[in-house]
């Protein structure tokens, strides 16, 4: 049979990922340029018996969707900069209860309510940073509408594999861009399930590590009973001050991801292999720089394209090695050089980076990436 | 014989955190015995709350509880509601937690009519942190800071409620012990938003402040001032001065959220 085959948005195909992935509830608050997520899982989700609501603010919003999560539905949230911002303390909230959930953040320019309509790459730092405190953090950046579907996919599995909210961030031209897509059969993708508890309730702990750093989690209103808190808990999930189980807990949680980074981390390299300089880029960007790396090796030069998919954790291996064979790297991005310092930062000197950046609410064209590759080759 | 309330209480969870002569001990115990008379099932029944002193409360009781953060118990507890119609959800705080940083919430859990039971406890002050005025603080009244004076005017939080849509609008106190789990019993019988406000103390931080000389005198102050529905019809606007309302003071059949959204669902698989 032939596949399914449409011509979607980004948007839209974020939610159609989050539908395949078992999402059966969303809470949001509407926001451009992210809100036909919304609008989308609010025909959809009714349809396969699922739960939409609109809460009265992103707030409120973050918090449905933990609740939700917490009786085991695989939960979804989607927004954009104002609203990740005021989705903070509870994305905090998500970390340190172990609670699995995918927030989608449409990237527009901001700060405050900035370029509501304007794409922008300028909240990848708030997606580590945004929350206080030390966590885990996942984020993927998807640059095309396909690949927005099937990180929406991933976003889920990550989230329910690690037990951790797991951030989604398209730029706005991701998001709305209209591209075909080719709707993968059930079970093509893989789906992944958070593991449920195998003890007898009475020995249920929500943070049992003897089942390793990302223990099993019961549902309420299952047979199993536990407690839920904010504050650092001990394994039952109560909470805890003592010194030696804070730090421990703190650590845990960090290692699930610093631990599992090859697991976690996806990246493509396109004609790295004998190139000289080399590209840096991700989501809508890393489409004008393929464009311009393609017009560079016609004109002779050895330029290559290293494209981020995932965020975070940072691909810190391949671009450390990156660095080390190449002449110069470019970093172009659709912010004042977050990107261009973490790549600086892993890359230690080995190569200059030069960066451009653009916060005008204009891409960043593929002739403004081969001026740089003409000029640092 | 006396009451079991071991049997809700998680082993090993006591003692709690509040301070001798807290109200908020009062309320847990009317709570355990509202859940006792109507039955309710451990596994099925969800407390949750926000920060607070009175927001401790689910971590000592035996069922599925979420000790959410700061005001925003009612919209952690809407996703599960929503999530999971079938269970029982309960939710406490604290004055300022639910009035204050968590107003917006509470607003709109009452305006769509979900059928979950909110028991606010108000002691005037914000417990926890010392004793900064809540939302609920009497105008005049010392606070860690209102040294001069409380210049706010407080919330009535019955009429907020009302006023937001919830169909179910209790008043109790802390003295009246035993009309808790009365109140709380019919409100997680009704259908819909039910909010029971319960008015207890704090002696540490409010009654200190406020001149109050222990907290038996904090405890006649409420017995002084409530009026039971009933009797408040018949007194005049000039008894009634300075008098607190209670029992149940609100009561309306209304279209409830998770039910309303069956009939979506429905209409979306038609
Ligand atoms: C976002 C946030 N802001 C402020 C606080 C600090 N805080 C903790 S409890 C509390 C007040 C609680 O007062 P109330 O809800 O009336 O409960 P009580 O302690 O009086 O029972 C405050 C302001 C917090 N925990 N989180
Ligand atoms: S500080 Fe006040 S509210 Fe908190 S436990 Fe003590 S008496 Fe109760
Ligand atoms: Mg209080």
């Amino acid at each position: 049979m032939a596949k399914k085959v449409a011509f979607l948005q980004g948007n839209e195909a974020a939610a159609q990922g989050a539908l395949y992935a078992g999402c059966k509830f969303f809470g949001g608050y509407p926001i451009t340029p992210s809100t036909e997520v919304a609008e989308v899982m609010s025909v959809e989700l009714p349809k396969v018996g699922g739960k939409f609501i609109q809460m009265e603010d992103e707030i409120g919003a973050m918090a449905s969707v933990i609740g939700a999560s917490l009786t085991g539905a695989k939960s979804l949230t989607a927004t954009s900069g104002p609203g990740l911002s005021l989705k903070q303390e509870l994305i905090g909230y998500a970390c340190i209860a172990e609670t699995p959930v995918v927030i989608v953040n449409v990237m527009r320019g901001g700060p405050s309510t900035g370029m509501p309509t304007g794409p922008s790459q300028s909240d990848v730092m708030c997606a580590k940073w945004g929350t206080h405190g030390d966590h885990a953090a996942i984020c993927l950046t998807p640059a095309s509408v396909q690949e927005l579907f099937e990180e929406t996919v991933r976003a889920f599995n990550l989230a329910e594999k690690y037990r951790m909210p797991v951030m989604v961030m398209p730029d706005e031209i991701v998001a709305h861009m209209r591209e075909r897509i080719v709707f993968p059969e059930p079970g093509e993708l893989e789906v992944i399930d958070r593991t449920a508890p195998s003890v007898p309730p009475a020995e249920y702990k929500p943070y049992d590590t003897r089942f390793g750093d990302v223990p099993p989690l019961a549902g309420f209103g299952s047979e199993y009973r536990f407690h839920v808190t904010g504050l650092n808990k001990a394994e039952d999930g109560f909470p805890t001050t003592k010194a030696t189980l804070v730090q421990a807990e703190e650590e845990r949680q960090i290692r699930k991801v610093d631990a599992n980074v090859d697991d976690i981390v996806q990246f493509e390299e396109y004609l790295c292999d004998d190139a000289e300089v080399a590209v840096v880029a991700f989501g809508s960007t890393s489409r004008s720089a393929r464009f311009a790396v393609n017009e560079a090796r016609k004109q002779g030069i050895k330029a290559g394209l290293f494209r981020i998919k995932t965020f975070w954790p940072f691909p810190e291996k391949q671009i450390k090695a990156l660095g080390a064979k190449v002449k110069g790297i470019i970093t172009p991005e659709m912010n004042l050089g977050m990107c261009t310092g973490e790549v600086k930062r892993v890359v230690e000197g080995q190569a200059p980076v030069t960066g451009i950046f653009r916060v005008d609410g204009e891409p960043i064209n593929p002739g403004q990436i081969l001026e740089k590759i003409k000029e640092v080759k | 014989m006396s009451f079991d309330y071991d049997k809700y209480i998680r082993p090993g969870k006591l003692p709690h955190i509040w301070c001798p002569g807290c109200g908020h001990g009062i309320v847990m115990k009317g709570l355990i015995r509202a859940i006792d008379t109507l039955g309710l099932e451990k596994n099925n029944t969800a407390i949750v709350s926000g920060i607070g002193c009175a927001s401790r409360l689910p971590g000592y009781l035996d069922f599925c509880t979420l000790h959410t953060a700061h005001g925003r118990a009612a919209a952690f507890a809407t996703g599960v509601k929503m999530a999971k119609p079938e269970m029982n959800v309960i939710l406490v705080g604290g004055d300022g937690d639910g009035t204050a940083i968590g107003g917006n919430h509470f607003i709109h859990a009452c305006r769509r009519n979900i059928n979950m039971t909110y028991i606010i406890m108000n002691n005037n002050i914000y417990g926890m942190t010392g004793g900064q005025f809540s939302p609920c603080t009497p105008t005049g009244a010392k606070a860690s800071t209102t040294p001069y004076g409380n210049p706010d005017p407080a919330f009535d939080v019955a009429k907020l409620a009302i006023g937001a849509g919830a169909t179910f609008v209790a008043r109790g106190t802390a003295y009246h012990a035993t009309q808790i789990d009365k109140l709380i019993a019919e409100a997680i019988q009704h259908k819909g938003f039910s909010v029971v406000e319960i008015l207890d103390d704090c002696p540490t931080t409010y009654g200190r402040r406020n001149k109050y000389k222990s907290v038996i005198e904090m405890m006649n102050r409420l017995k002084d001032v409530a009026v039971p529905v009933k009797a408040a019809e018949k007194m005049t606007p000039e008894q009634l001065e300075g008098k607190i309302i209670t029992g149940v003071l609100y009561k309306e059949e209304k279209p409830e959220y998770t039910t309303e959204y069956a009939k979506v669902i429905e209409r979306a698989q038609k």
